[in-house]
Order: structure tokens, then sequence, then C-alpha cells
């Protein structure tokens, strides 16, 4: 496997959020991590990120081992991350946002910027705009984008659609789809279980904070017990 | 002529003096908001650290009219100017390391951060009055005029003269020409951008690869060259005086706080708006009334709707409204 976290264990204090949890996803896969609210899913994405301090566990990215590297040199190594929240920088241009996505970068990034265009055609109209006068669904396509300048290998994703409508979930899923054909890991937190199996090549379902069920998309979303605890009936 | 004559009168006692005061109030300003945006505290030792730039602005100028090096009609103060920036830099970020780093690291509230940067005050306060004295220091020279009142009467033919003083344009020019340079790095250059990403969204900042201690230094390096080119500015155009400094600080912080705190664009617009509604409400209109209005309708009163005495009242009146009605500042949009 490309990435993989083994046996996440942490939290924050003296209490455990995430026991024992694994995850594993390729390149030009997209992996959900679902589960009941407060199952530990944004807290597991932060310990892959090296954002909150594990007691146990490995995260191995491409056969290295990132577990002791800071979340910067994470970024560094080829991991990107997309917040669930203020995920966008609301006083700066599109463009602006998209030139610090690639800060890192000291070569020429007019041509991934030209790229990021190609994907996310809205965004080349409205480059000059400062990313706080767009729409919801608009600030998540910079977001995305931006987090797509370094070139990373693994982009992590919290909650892409939360407080979005149907129609611009969609449209975000549509975006993913096309993340995933540019041989990008995809590994993404959702709420919108059953859309987000729907385009996921496996899934992970996190109940209090271990590892419940995992399996591919469709075994998950066709499985009755699953479909009845967590997907809604 | 008599139109010509209120014109005149305006632009001599209101608008040169206020494009002045203005400029300097807009350098100050900019300098607290840089600070807020990124070190998310209002600075209370901005006003003598720009006491203690001018301070050694004016030493290094004696010493080179000790050496005989003057820049001719300019005042030499200007030549001094960079060995003022580089003390000041200096420090600053030595205030940084020694107090204002163990807070942040500590993630204090921004207010006892306020209470440090009111200690780092008194303790700069101190040191200039020691090593200068609490008293006046003049140390003009250059060309005083460029135009004088009584020439501009005989040119122009009108009664009333427009005085203007090389000081004042040389403030003005200068103010401009930091600002302009200032916005171009901010809004221009990578390093300029990563500062109003850091300012805007910290956490994304930090995701996206921007170093924050690159930040704060880039920060305090700015900021120690505009508090120099403001005092420098103000100590030529009025006199030097320790206090005068910190008396400024709250003009300073009403256009800072105009602007949207956190805004250069806007704290640059909030100078001008305090200097002009300072200055145009303490000036008294009496002379102005009788050049316009018919003689039945001229005052008999002053017209003088505030006392001087009372100018920094006005900074605190609109400081006040502003929070109150406008809390975001008068100007809508970028916020660094």
């Amino acid at each position: 496997m490309y990435f993989s976290a083994r046996n996440l264990t942490g939290g924050y204090g003296g209490v455990n959020i995430i026991e024992e949890c694994s995850f594993e996803v390729n390149q030009g896969e997209i992996v959900s991590i679902l589960g009941p609210n407060g199952a530990g899913k944004s807290t597991a994405m932060k310990a892959m990120l090296g954002i909150l301090n594990l007691k146990e566990g490995e995260v191995i990215l491409d056969g290295k081992d990132i577990t002791k590297l800071k979340t910067q040199e994470r970024i560094k190594a080829g991991i990107s991350f997309v917040p669930q929240t203020n995920n966008i920088f609301t006083e700066l241009t599109v463009k602006e946002n998209l030139e610090m996505g690639a800060f890192l970068n000291d070569g020429n990034i007019l041509a991934r910027i030209e790229e990021m265009y190609d994907l996310f055609p809205i965004m080349n109209q409205k480059k000059d705009q400062l990313a706080g006068e767009l729409s919801g669904g608009q600030r998540q396509q910079v977001a995305l984008a931006r987090a797509l300048m370094t070139n990373p290998k693994v982009l992590m994703l919290d909650e892409p659609t939360a407080g979005v409508s149907p129609v611009v979930m969609d449209e975000i899923f549509e975006h993913i789809l096309n993340i995933k054909k540019q041989n990008i890991a995809v590994l993404m937190v959702e709420q919108n279980a059953r859309q987000a199996l729907a385009i996921s090549d496996r899934g992970y379902i996190l109940v209090t904070g271990r590892n419940a069920y995992a399996g591919a998309g469709d075994y998950l979303l066709n499985d009755n017990e699953i479909r009845k605890s967590f997907l809604g009936g | 002529m008599d139109f010509l004559n209120a014109i005149a009168l305006l632009t001599n006692y209101i608008i040169v003096p206020a494009l002045t005061y203005g400029s300097q109030l807009a350098l100050g300003a900019i300098g607290v908001t840089l600070i807020y945006g990124v070190l998310r505290f209002a600075n209370f030792a901005y006003g003598d650290l720009m006491a203690f730039a001018t301070m050694v602005v004016i030493l290094t100028t004696w010493y080179l009219q000790s050496l005989g090096i003057t820049l001719g009609f300019l005042p030499t103060a200007l030549l001094a100017l960079p060995i003022g920036i580089i003390a000041t830099i200096i420090l600053s970020l030595f205030f940084d390391k020694t107090v204002f780093k163990y807070y942040r690291d500590k993630k204090s509230e921004p207010v006892i951060l306020i209470v440090v940067s009111i200690g780092v005050m008194f303790i700069l306060n101190a040191i200039v009055r020691i090593i200068i004295g609490p008293g006046d220091v003049i140390f003009m020279d250059g060309a005083r005029f460029i135009i004088k009142a009584g020439e501009f009467k005989k040119m122009s033919g009108l009664n009333e003269g427009i005085a203007l003083k090389s000081t004042q344009v040389i403030t003005f020019i200068t103010t401009i020409i930091t600002c302009s340079i200032l916005f171009y790095f901010l809004n221009k250059t990578k390093t300029g951008k990563s500062m109003r990403a850091y300012s805007n969204n910290e956490d994304l900042a930090l995701l996206s690869g921007i170093d924050p201690t690159k930040i704060i230094i880039y920060t305090w390096v700015i900021v120690s060259i505009l508090a120099t080119i403001a005092g420098t500015l103000y100590c030529l155009d009025k006199s030097f005086k320790p206090l005068s400094y910190w008396n400024n600080l709250l003009p300073i912080f009403a256009a800072t706080i105009v602007g949207g705190i956190g805004n250069p664009l806007g704290a640059f617009y909030g100078g001008f708006v305090i200097a002009f509604t300072e200055i145009g409400l303490t000036y008294a209109y009496k002379k102005f009334l009788v050049y316009i209005l018919p003689e039945q309708l001229e005052p008999s009163s002053l017209v003088q709707y505030i006392s001087t005495d009372y100018k920094f009242a006005i900074s605190f009146a609109i400081l006040v409204t502003v929070l109150i009605y406008r809390p975001n500042g008068i100007f809508k949009g970028k916020v660094i």
C-alpha cells in the first residue's frame, strides 16, 4: 500500500479518542472514513497528519516511516490536507490562494495554476476575486485546488461536503473523482456516508474510536446490517 | 477674489497641515495594524519605538553634522534614516526574542500581550529619556520653506498666503513612496502574500508550509522601518520630545481602528481621516466665513467647533464611535 496508518492510538489529555485504528490507501484510490458523530474520524485524520500526538501506532508513506515527522515535514513529504472549516484564505484572491498552496515549490508554479484552472474551470473566471466572496461550493473548489498545488501524493479531506446543498455535493464528488484520476491517493472523512461510498473504492467505518467495518464501497453499501446501523436504512 | 482667498485660507490652515499630520499618522497606523494582523495584539510600545528610532536618527544626524556632512537643502536626518532603521530593527527583534516570544509560545491571550507591550513601552520611554533627555530637541537643517506666505501673497495677489514648509512636502512625498513600496510588497511579492495569508488564516498558512518564525521577523523589520520613517518625519515637522510620540498613540490607534484593524490600506486612509477631522474641527472658521458669506451674515464668534486643547478627545470620540457602529472599520474589503 502506498500510504498506511497502523494501530493508531491517541487522544487529548489522558483519554484515548482513537484506539488501534488502521487505514490504508493506494495511489489512484478514494478511501472514505465513515462513522457516527464522535467516532473519532477527524481525530484519526489529525493523527495521520501529525497534528495529534500518538501514543502508539505508525504512519508509513511510500515505504518510509513518517510517524516522527512534524505536520509541515509531512506536507513536504507529499501529504496535503483540506480542513473542514477555514480551509481557504478569505482575504486573498483565488489566484493568491493557489500561489500560497504552492508556497514550498520554488520553481515555476504558473503551469500548475493553469492545470488547476483546467480542473476547476470556474476558478479561471474568478481568479482575481477574493476567495471569501465566493459561494460555498466554489470555496470548496478553491480549498481543493490550494491543497493540490503542492503536487501531493496523498490528499486528505475532512468532510469536503459539510454544509453544502445536494447539488453542490454531487459537484464536489465529481471533482474528487477527477483528482483520483491524477493518480493521487484520496483519503476522506465524510458524513454523507451513502454518497461518499458510492464514489469510494473502499471505506472504513469507525465506531467509538475503533475500526468496526472495512471493505469495498459497494460491499459496505449493500451489507444489510451496516446499512441499517450507519447509512439510515 | 474672496472665494480664492477663502480657498487659500483653508489650504494653508487645514489641507496642508492635515495632509502632513495624516501622513505621519498613516505610517504609524500601518505599523500598528501590521503588528496586530500578524502578532495579534495591539502594541502600546509602538509610540515609544518611534521615539527610540527618532532618537537614533537625531544622534546620527548630530554626528554627521559634526563631520560637516549635510544634504544641502534637504534635512540631514534623511541621510541618518538607514542607521535609525537598523538600530530599530535590532531593538524590535531583541524585544521580540526576550519578551513577546515567551508569551507567544505560551499562547497567551491578546490582553496579556497588550499589558506586556505597555511594560515594554515604559522601558523604551525610560531608555529614550535617559539617553537624550526629556525636553525639546530641535535639530532641523536644510531649507525651511519652499513657499513663504509673503511670497505667495506677492505672486498671487491674494490677501491670504499659503506657506509650504519643506518638511511638509518631504513628509507627504516620503509617505507616498514608502506606502507604495509597502503595498507593492504586500500584494505582489511571494513573501508579502505569505504575510497576508498568515494574518488571514494562521492554521492554513502552516498547512501550506509558511514558516511563522520568518513571517514574524519580516513583520518586525517592516514595522521598524515604518516607525523610523514616521518618527523622523514627525520630529522634522514639529520637534522632538520623547513624550509626544506617546501622545500620538491615541490618534494612531484611532486611525488603525477607523481603517479596520489588520487592514494596512485602511490604516493609510484612516490616518488622513483622523487628521482632517481633528484639524477641521479645531480650526476657527470665522475668517473663512467672512470671505464667502455676504456681510450681513458674518459670524461674530470664532466659529471653532472644539478648542485645540480637546483635539485628543476627537480621536477618542472617533475611536469609540467606530468601535460601536463599525467595529471592522469604515472600509470594506481586505483585512491583511
